[in-house]
């Protein structure tokens, strides 16, 4: 319906129907070409692009493949993606792989001759952990690139990454050690407790009697290193008691677990001008050895010590009036046919230059006396003084022993050939070797004691004491008790007889009074007497009349003890 | 010439849009031609009217051309990153699918190589038979081929199915450090093929397959 209205609304046409309208057309149909162009443009733009991007292939040789994957591991250099592995398989032989890289455009001066490839991998050692990042990333390739021009598209890829990358400032330096100690590659280089450094390499001497590390010291503190720079070994911690206390010394936290190495310049007058480059120096055990003045040449010695050694070990110090100047190297035991004894052959090297100024002045004197300033005439004209080898108790729990060089009073002479080779000083045995000999005769004497006639005796006298104690538990001490109960009934009987109220008591009171009146009437014969001394020849003479009765009546009592005791 | 008159033989076109029925004019033989001349609109709304899509079989061509070339980048670059703690990894459309099918889920692998690697290639294959057959005017299985046209309109865009996947992991997974899921370059060239092959079987106007001879109804 609406169609037909529509119809009939629109324009008259070629018959009923309408006819459409003419519009010019805008656009070329077959711009529509330009989209497949566009495509094509892109698509070739991609491969373009991808072939200007395609750098240098390159193919690194490793011991192992652990961590790389073909298509992933990228190769950074400065942590900036320069390539990745591509593709990883082994070599003909199966003894390494070898990783195919596809450097990017940009990274083309990498495939030059001395550049270096390592495979960057966690690592955790004591001395801190490095790549760390890579725990969570994976593996990768890290590069150095170095100097050189020359097109190079096989490398051999190193197991641990370089400590020192190309460029870097700073000089490098080679020490020289006994051993290697605690310190690695990477291991820090310290100066005034700084981190400046760090080992990059080490190698065994060619004749292996000693070890070379490589140290880098970065710029601009290598200017430190002077030529008279002493190195040590940091490692560990230093523990010293001296009459300050306790002194612990480390250098840093790292280096007790790591190792590390530091230097210093030696105190005093020195040569201050800055090291060159590859200069070498000794690595020393430690601080104090590092800056004590130089040794000099050492000297061999030898000393024949006819006691036991038990306690003196290989690096016991040799001591000078109490200066360390050398060290035991050896100590080996001898058979003496002779006197069928077993002495020891102890070796030692001295460092004569330790005595500092007296050394200088005992050279300098024998040069005055025009002998040969040779450590054998000196020490044999010591020796003329007195001069003599001890070994001596260092520490009194451990027992350790060390070598005295000490000037013995009253010792006997001994003949000393001062061209001896090795050069041999006469001994003494030790200060508590004479206490052990002193011990030993107290402990003989004590043996010669009859310890086992003594015991006999003693427990027979035992014995018999054991015995009389029983005789006198059984038949001594019931009787005593008995003499006791005795004197107690005495003491009794006494007590009752002093009482105050007893017949004795009375009796001698009687007794007494009759003495008093004896003396009494003694007293009146004396009287008489005196006066009349004649009475007793003549008798008493009659009294007066009317006292004569009475008188003649107590006379005769008087009397008669006078008389009685006249006889 | 069949029994049933086509409206061409009739002297009409029809309006796509309002449905008028207008006179063809004749001696305007340029409009399913090269692509140049005048167009004609609908008297009552003005819709452009054409007896056939214009130019519909160089379109096709072309979009379907630039559809098959961005259809080599979609496929070797890369279209999406997954960065674990651990890992990144860049997979093309390709890898993405072995990995699905070795990490065990062989189900989500095949839907993923369906949708992203047979329905292009079926939809390119499908396409240019159309194209190559009704430009020759074949008569040969019309009908199967009419069907085969609103099957690959209907399948078209699930072909998209990779282009979202890539699309809400990377608005999903974004645990910055633990995993992530960036689209890579080859994403877009592969969303750009299935827009192309879409644009393609829209352009191609599927009355072209009854054109020519007829040989049946």
């Amino acid at each position: 319906m609406t169609d037909d209205s529509h119809i009939e609304q629109g324009p008259p046409g070629n018959g009923e129907l309408p006819r459409p309208v003419v519009k010019r057309r805008r656009f070329n149909a077959s711009l529509i070409w330009l989209i497949p162009a566009l495509a094509a443009l892109v698509g070739l733009s991609l491969v373009i692009n991808n072939w200007l991007q395609a750098g240098p292939q390159i193919t690194i040789s490793f011991q192992s493949a652990e961590g790389l994957d073909a298509g992933k591991t990228p190769v950074k250099y400065k942590n900036v993606v320069i390539g990745r592995v591509n593709k990883i398989h082994l070599s003909g032989d199966r003894s390494h792989v070898l990783v195919n890289v596809a450097l990017e455009k940009s990274a083309e001066s990498f495939a030059s001759k001395d550049t270096r490839f390592w495979v960057v991998r966690p690592r955790i050692g004591l001395g801190g952990v490095s790549g760390i990042d890579t725990l969570l990333s994976g593996a990768f390739i890290g590069a150095d690139v170095g100097n050189s021009n020359e097109y190079e598209d096989e490398f051999q890829g190193l197991e641990a990454p370089p400590s020192v990358n190309h460029g870097a400032p700073g000089r490098s330096f080679t020490l020289h050690s006994d051993d290697l100690g605690s310190l690695d590659i990477g291991s820090p280089v310290y100066y005034r407790r700084i981190q400046v450094g760090r080992v990059a390499s080490y190698q065994l001497d060619k004749d292996g009697k000693g070890v070379s590390l490589q140290i880098f010291v970065d710029g601009p503190n290598d200017k430190f290193v002077t030529r008279s720079s002493r190195f040590w070994n940091a490692s560990g911690v230093d523990v010293s008691i001296g009459a300050n206390g306790l002194k612990l010394n480390t250098q840093s936290l790292a280096t007790v677990l790591a190792g590390g190495v530091a230097f210093q310049d030696p105190p005093g007058p020195h040569d201050s001008t800055p090291a060159p480059e590859d200069n070498e120096y000794k690595l020393f055990d430690d601080q104090v050895t590092a800056m004590a003045p130089p040794d000099g040449t050492p000297h061999y010695i030898r000393m024949r010590f006819e006691q036991s050694v038990r306690g003196l070990a290989v690096d016991a110090p040799v001591e000078f009036l109490g200066i360390n100047i050398g060290k035991v190297v050896s100590v080996r035991l001898d058979y003496d046919e002779q006197k069928q004894r077993f002495p020891v052959l102890v070796g030692a090297v001295v460092y004569p230059q330790r005595l500092g100024a007296a050394y200088d002045k005992l050279e300098a004197l024998a040069k005055a006396h025009g002998e040969n300033p040779d450590l054998s005439q000196m020490i044999g004209r010591l020796v003329d003084h007195g001069l003599r080898a001890q070994a001596r108790t260092g520490n009194l729990l451990t027992g350790q022993l060390y070598v005295a060089l000490d000037f013995i009073p009253k010792t006997p002479k001994v003949a000393f050939d001062p061209n001896a080779k090795p050069l041999t000083i006469p001994t003494v045995p030790g200060s508590f070797d004479k206490l052990q000999e002193q011990m030993a005769g107290i402990v003989d004497k004590l043996d010669k004691v009859p310890f086992d006639s003594i015991g006999r005796n003693l427990d027979q006298t035992l014995a018999g004491l054991n015995r009389t104690l029983k005789q006198v538990n059984g038949e001594t001490l019931p009787a005593v008790r008995d003499t006791l109960h005795g004197v107690q009934q005495t003491m009794g009987t006494a007590n009752e007889a002093l009482a105050g109220d007893s017949p004795l008591q009375q009796n001698l009171g009687a007794t007494l009074e009759q003495v008093q009146r004896m003396a009494r009437s003694l007293r009146v014969l004396t009287d008489y007497l005196g006066g009349h001394p004649e009475s007793l020849i003549r008798g008493r003479r009659p009294d007066a009349k009317p006292a004569d009765v009475e008188p003649v009546n107590v006379t005769p009592a008087a009397v008669q003890p006078t008389q009685g005791s006249k006889p | 010439m069949s029994a049933l008159p086509r409206a061409s033989e009739l002297g009409l076109i029809a309006c796509t849009d309002c449905g008028l029925v207008c006179r063809n004019v004749p001696g305007d033989t340029r409009l399913d031609g090269d692509g140049v001349g005048d167009d004609m609109a609908c008297p009552r709304c003005g819709t452009t009217l054409h007896r056939r899509k214009p130019n519909s079989y160089m379109r096709t061509w072309a979009l379907l051309i630039a559809a098959f070339i961005l259809y080599i980048p979609a496929n070797v670059l890369p279209i999406m990153r997954t960065a674990s703690l651990n890992d990144v990894d860049d997979n093309t459309i390709i890898s993405g699918v072995v990995e699905l099918w070795r990490a065990g889920s062989p189900n989500l692998a095949v839907i993923v190589f369906t949708a992203s690697i047979v329905v292009p290639v079926l939809k390119f294959l499908a396409l240019g038979t159309l194209l190559v057959s009704s430009q020759r005017g074949s008569g040969w299985a019309r009908v199967q081929r009419a069907k085969l046209y609103r099957l690959v309109e209907l399948i078209g865009y699930w072909s998209m199915l990779d282009v979202f996947v890539v699309a809400l992991l990377t608005a999903l997974v974004r645990f910055s450090v633990l995993s992530l899921v960036e689209p890579l370059p080859g994403v877009i060239f592969f969303g750009l093929t299935v827009v192309l092959t879409m644009l393609a079987s829209m352009s191609f106007d599927p009355r072209l397959i009854w054109d020519g001879k007829d040989t049946d109804d």
